[in-house]
């Protein structure tokens, strides 16, 4: 079939493939850091933050739902949002290395949760614009939630870091060490590269600016200190994960691997 | 940690119009962090468009040992009901 005659909205192999990739890794990475969320419920330090935590893993959950969903209709292989959730094992699983880390103490929770909702504001601020007009509406959904979330966890990074000495070390202490991942956050690849092209995903380089400056004002507001950037790779996006993953997947999908099919 | 935090009174206008009304207590470290408990524990399920909280020590309340006194001698008023007008029969609706 020659190009003058495909129908407009069909794609190449290779530009499907890396279309399906592109939104199963937003899709992974909401679904992670909402599963590592929902560890929290019934062990927050007080009521009010075990639920708000876990509207927010239910906020998360969702946009995975919506993410997945439409990642399985990209792939056309008739796998739905729960064969992609609970049936792949970690090499597939593309999110970030960052959403998959352990929760840590309260502090590394919020940092963690700080510096990936700052990243999705302006991934799904950026995705609004999308060519891709149903990932555009699953972002302007998701961009309001993640507004609320970036709010909560920037107000508790500040608290905390403009607390006291030990609630500022301990916060401090977990941005030193979760801050290694944050380089794979505006690492573009192929699949970035070939969304970007398409005017289905907006450029990371562009976005990478507007995301630190952001950290650098709450940083200020909690006297925390910006690491020094590290180069080593991570490459979760890519299905290499820590060994953190494979721990939570073997929670996360226990009852459907045990049960193959179940419902209730 | 919480018990730490003073006890807010939480107060959710359900839909624009409708008054404010008090929906429950919460722990909470300052004013913004009310605000964003009050959103988290009671509008999970769309009850709300507006919250306000107030400091549960700011708000000043009769004393139950005074109930006799300011509520006893409203008791025996009846007058004070709007009952006692002859409506004309002319007035319909009301």
């Amino acid at each position: 079939m020659s190009a003058r005659t495909r129908a407009p909205n069909e794609r190449d192999p290779a530009q499907q493939e890396a279309h399906f990739r592109y939104v199963v890794r937003l899709g992974d990475t909401s679904l992670v850091l909402g599963q590592r969320l929902g560890e929290w419920v019934g062990h927050a330090p007080a009521l009010e933050e075990d639920l708000g935590l876990a509207n927010f893993a239910l906020d998360l959950i969702g946009q995975a739902r919506l993410l997945l969903t439409y990642a399985g209709e990209l792939e056309g292989r008739g796998r739905d949002e729960d064969a992609l959730a609970f049936l792949r094992d970690a090499p597939e699983f593309a999110n970030l290395t960052l959403a998959e880390q352990p929760n840590g103490d309260f502090g590394h929770t919020i940092v963690r949760q700080w510096l990936l909702d700052t990243w999705q504001l302006e991934i799904y601020a950026g995705l609004q614009e999308s060519a891709d007009t149903r990932l555009g509406a699953i972002a302007a959904k998701a961009l309001r939630e993640t507004r609320y979330h970036q709010r909560f966890s920037s107000g508790w990074l500040i608290r905390l870091g403009d607390g006291t000495e030990e609630s500022h070390d301990r916060v401090q202490a977990a941005l030193d060490s979760l801050w290694r991942f944050t380089a794979e956050l505006f690492a573009a690849d192929d699949v970035d590269e070939r969304m970007r092209a398409a005017a289905i995903a907006p450029a990371l380089t562009e976005l990478a600016p507007r995301w630190s400056a952001r950290i650098d004002e709450d940083l200020r507001a909690a006297t925390l200190e910006r690491p020094a950037a590290r180069p080593y790779p991570w490459h979760g996006r890519r299905g290499v994960h820590t060994e953190h993953l494979g721990h939570m997947l073997s929670d996360m999908q226990h009852l459907q691997r045990t049960y193959p099919g179940v419902r209730w | 940690m919480s018990e730490d935090w003073p006890l807010y009174e939480v107060f959710i206008r359900s839909r624009a119009g409708l008054e404010h009304k008090h929906v429950g207590s919460l722990h909470a470290a300052d004013a913004r962090m009310a605000i964003e408990h009050a959103r988290d524990v009671y509008t999970r399920r769309q009850e709300g468009v507006s919250i306000w909280a107030v400091r549960s020590a700011d708000i000043i309340a009769s004393d139950p040992e005074e109930a006799d006194a300011l509520f006893e001698p409203a008791r025996d008023k009846v007058y004070r009901h709007p009952t006692f007008y002859v409506i004309s029969e002319e007035v319909k609706n009301l």
